[in-house]
């Protein structure tokens, strides 16, 4: 599968539930590239913008889209790597902001070797 | 001389992709450290090195002088350059 194919994939499955993929396909595509990066890297399309612990048990939080995508897309308009997002993100109505990490301090020092 | 700019990276991460795309197309030299193209040490002096900067250990984190960046923002980043 390349990442046109996993866009037009996942498009309709997340439209349905009130998610749309970024407008700005120069972010969207090397996102949907990268998922499939990791999913040949871990086995499962682990979130591009972290890094992962390596186990799918232990990441599973962190595969897309990831648990904190809902929290993030109703307080930025978008998930943490920007790929996910809400309509007036889309539209501009919503400042770009980065969205900050949301994953707790123990799994991503776990992720880093520190844990 | 060292680069102006140390940038700590993923090179999955779309937000490290942007702000190399930022610098690039300003003309700044940086340096770039892909977190998870390293192994063992390398990687562990590298996570040491984020880990000191940035305590959330999120990407990318960039150095620039002083000053330490978190993710990209266009505006803060040209603030932190032209300063």
């Amino acid at each position: 599968m390349d990442a046109k194919q996993l866009y037009e994939k996942l498009k309709p499955i997340q439209e349905a539930k009130g998610y749309l993929f970024n407008a700005d396909m120069s972010y969207t595509m090397p996102l949907l590239e990268n998922l499939l990066v990791n999913k040949e890297r871990y086995g499962y399309m682990s979130c591009p913008c972290r890094l992962a612990i390596g186990t799918f048990e232990e990441d599973r939080d962190i595969v897309c889209p990831c648990v904190y995508r809902d929290p993030d897309v109703a307080e930025y308009g978008a998930c943490f790597c920007a790929l996910y997002v809400n309509k007036e993100w889309n539209e501009g109505k919503i400042e770009h902001k980065t969205v900050p990490e949301r994953r707790p301090a123990e799994k991503v020092m776990k992720a880093m070797g520190l844990g | 001389m060292p680069a102006k700019v140390k940038i700590y990276a993923l090179s999955t991460c779309i937000h490290c992709k942007k702000a190399k795309e930022y610098l690039e197309s300003n003309n700044v030299e940086y340096d770039c450290t892909y977190v998870d193209m390293l192994a063992g040490e390398e990687r562990q002096q590298a996570v040491d090195e984020v880990k000191k900067h940035n305590p959330a250990l999120s990407f990318p984190t960039m150095v620039v002088g002083g000053k330490v960046l978190v993710g990209f923002n266009k505006e803060e980043l040209q603030a932190a350059l032209g300063a």
